[in-house]
């Protein structure tokens, strides 16, 4: 837990915020890729304290928000066809077209929220006369463990068990936004959770292609403000390197057994997000190989109907050219309670962030 | 004649009202929490009482129904013992409501029983009326209990929201989140180098002691339990149109519990505890509060963690370790952990 309280220091924190404010001679434009990293900003108030100059943009690094509806839409499928649909905790209250899978399950779906992947095949294993389904949501870092859960139950010849893959890779989401003509972000703070796993050595070219400096940082309040300084340092100097702030977790390679298990169960596909649309080469599919373990091929699911949104402006704030403040429905028509879009509804989604945090009614 | 040894399991037959009920309520129930109001075995209790009295009621469905450092028999007690001490009454009398589930091992229902018996003990409470139902199984959980608990009003107490006013200041009597994550770290099968217990416990004592003390000087009196610190410190603002004030380094947190919380994904704010007051006191009082407090076991590590304000009104604030502030808001529905 010292390794906690020392990245929570408020003396450090406030020296470090002392050097931004020294060095920051102009107005720059910061995103945070990752919803972890978004969550901590506003929870520890770290924005109001930022000088003025320094605008943090919130990326579209919250799994939760960019699953695509008719993923949800699909899951609720599946759990009305008697399946036992396990997820994580924070999918669950994600609108879908027909509801959430909470409400799925409050109309009789066997809905299971899990910790672990792993835990997904063990219900498998003592449920032989169920098919049970893993929601695998997330990028980078929960794919290695969902890709384990695929070996075991292949290890175990479990026929019941399958994943329902929604998994989403963040480079193609950075060179997204950076293609995008209106993009007006200088500087990038590296998901430090997703590097921990892949490392940082596919950063190089995008930092190098759009001259924009990249630094891999932690959660934790000291952590970022210390992302955001070295960013800062390098755009005063001009500079546009990839640096590791995060370096007691990230290694340039990365976790070389984790990256095999993903190489070998996924292989790299187009996905849909949330708000943003189609963006090639930008997630995760199962590999012909594990085929027998794709809910999507098992249960011919893909006929169920994807629906449009909601009024919601989930893309413009997910690509960080919106504020949630700016959105007309923020804390109107759109709160937790009643979402309309996934943002409000994930803890990490930055409209939530802002509501929970920030808002004042 | 030798009586037939209890079964193993509780029966349908057991909530019959028949002979098998009689069987169950002699051998297990009456001679577990005799004295004289229950004795008379009648369908209801006469109290004897003057003055306001106190009444507060409360189900218990946790599970699991044991977990480290207590179990739902206690917490039967000790909620319900504990939300009439925070009307500033003194709890004398508890009926005890079982629906058990067909099935429930008798071993368990007895030891549930008897840390009951041990819970009214220490709080001081007789259980003076009851009744016990058995569902069909799959029907329930084991074992569900209500408990409705009456006390005497403190003749110095005056616990009213309308009370509250600017100034005050929050006073915690212990450490946040024990109960909710010794449950959740059970259930998700977490191991710790030593493991997390609940703080269920009775808080009437200290409560008394503090209203003998300082009389009408305890403006309101809460304890956080679903929704955690975080839901009563908004009911309070909202309710009270003034602003509450939270000092995140002043919160205690356990280090194994805030270890927890942080592989869980949860936050101690909204965690529940079951063993944990805060009080709402005039200024003037806080140092001598916190010293009576901390006389007692589940005062010993009180603290002052925030005061009220007349700024941002109907709102808590949260000084944050770092030094921003942050607006804690309420509990939606369940807290739900993060996904990384």
């Amino acid at each position: 837990m010292k390794h906690l309280s020392e990245y929570r220091d408020l003396e450090a924190t406030r020296q470090v915020i002392g050097l931004i404010e020294k060095s920051a001679t102009r107005p720059w434009k910061i995103m945070e890729i990752c919803g972890g990293q978004t969550h901590s900003l506003v929870r520890n108030g770290i924005l109001e304290l930022l000088p003025e100059n320094i605008q943090m943009i919130h990326g579209p690094g919250c799994p939760v928000c960019v699953t695509p509806v008719e993923l949800i839409d699909r899951a609720v499928a599946l759990m009305e066809r008697g399946a036992v649909l396990c997820s994580f905790g924070d999918m669950i209250r994600v609108p879908g077209s027909r509801g959430s899978l909470l409400e799925a399950k409050s109309r009789g779906g066997d809905l299971r929220v899990l910790y672990s992947p792993l835990e997904a095949v063990k219900i498998a294993r003592t449920n032989p006369d169920r098919e049970v389904v893993f929601f695998a949501v997330g990028f980078e870092t929960t794919a290695p463990a969902n890709a384990l859960s695929v070996l075991q139950a292949r290890k175990e010849s479990l026929s019941n068990y399958s994943i329902l893959v929604s998994h989403v890779l963040v480079p193609p989401a950075m060179e997204g936004i950076l293609d995008d003509p209106f993009c007006a972000i200088d500087a990038f703070l590296g998901a430090g959770h997703v590097c921990a796993i892949m490392g940082y050595w596919q950063y190089h070219p995008i930092a190098e292609r759009f001259k924009v400096p990249i630094v891999v940082t932690g959660f934790e309040p000291l952590d970022l403000v210390q992302g955001i300084y070295r960013a800062v340092l390098q755009l005063e100097k001009g500079e546009h390197r990839v640096e590791n702030q995060y370096a007691r977790a990230v290694t340039e390679a990365g976790n070389q057994a984790a990256q095999q298990v993903i190489a070998d169960v996924f292989e790299v596909a187009d996905r849909n997000w949330r708000g943003i649309g189609k963006i090639p080469a930008s997630g995760y599919a199962l590999s012909n190989r594990y085929r027998a373990f794709d809910a999507e091929h098992k249960f011919d699911l893909a006929g169920e109907p994807g629906t449009p949104e909601t009024g919601c402006m989930a893309g413009a704030i997910l690509k960080g050219q919106q504020k949630p403040r700016e959105c007309p429905h923020f804390a109107t028509t759109c709160n937790p309670r009643n979402p309309l879009g996934a943002p409000m509804v994930s803890s990490e989604g930055a409209c939530a962030a802002y509501y929970h945090f920030a808002h004042n009614p | 004649m030798q009586k037939p040894a209890f079964p193993e399991t509780i029966q349908l037959g057991h909530g019959s009202g028949g002979i098998m009920t009689r069987e169950l309520l002699d051998q297990i129930v009456f001679s577990t929490f005799s004295n004289p109001f229950l004795d008379r075995k009648h369908d209801g209790s006469v109290l004897p009482t003057d003055g306001p009295v106190a009444i507060s009621t409360d189900s218990f469905v946790v599970s699991p129904i044991f977990f480290q450092g207590g179990d739902i028999g206690d917490l039967a007690v000790n909620g319900t013992v504990n939300d009439v001490a925070m009307c500033g009454a003194r709890p004398e009398y508890l009926s005890l409501s079982f629906i058990l589930e067909e099935g429930l091992p008798t071993a368990d229902f007895i030891r549930i029983a008897q840390s009951v018996r041990n819970a009214a003990e220490a709080a001081g409470v007789l259980i003076v009326t009851g009744d016990t139902k058995v569902v069909e199984r799959g029907k329930g959980d084991k074992i569900f209990i209500n408990t409705t608990g009456i006390g005497r009003v403190h003749p110095r107490a005056d616990i009213a929201l309308s009370n509250v006013r600017a100034g005050d200041r929050l006073l915690l009597s212990g450490p946040l989140a024990a109960h909710g994550m010794a449950i959740l770290s059970k259930r998700e099968g977490l191991q710790f180098e030593s493991e997390i217990s609940s703080d269920t416990a009775c808080l009437n004592h200290m409560v008394l002691e503090l209203l003998d003390c300082f009389g009408s000087q305890i403006h309101l009196l809460r304890d956080p339990t679903r929704g955690g610190l975080a839901s009563v410190c908004s009911e309070i603002a909202q309710d009270s149109k003034l602003g509450i004030e939270l000092w995140e380094t002043a919160l205690p947190v356990d280090a194994q519990v805030a270890a927890a919380c942080e592989i869980l994904g949860m936050d101690p704010l909204y965690v529940a505890n079951e063993g944990v007051c805060c009080a709402l006191v005039a200024p003037e009082i806080e140092t001598a509060a916190l010293e009576i407090m901390r006389r007692h076991p589940t005062g010993s590590r009180a603290v002052c963690v925030g005061s009220v304000q007349n700024a941002h009104q109907g709102k808590v604030i949260m000084k944050s370790s770092v030094g921003g502030n942050r607006i804690v808001t309420p509990l939606l529905g369940e807290q739900l952990p993060r996904i990384c």
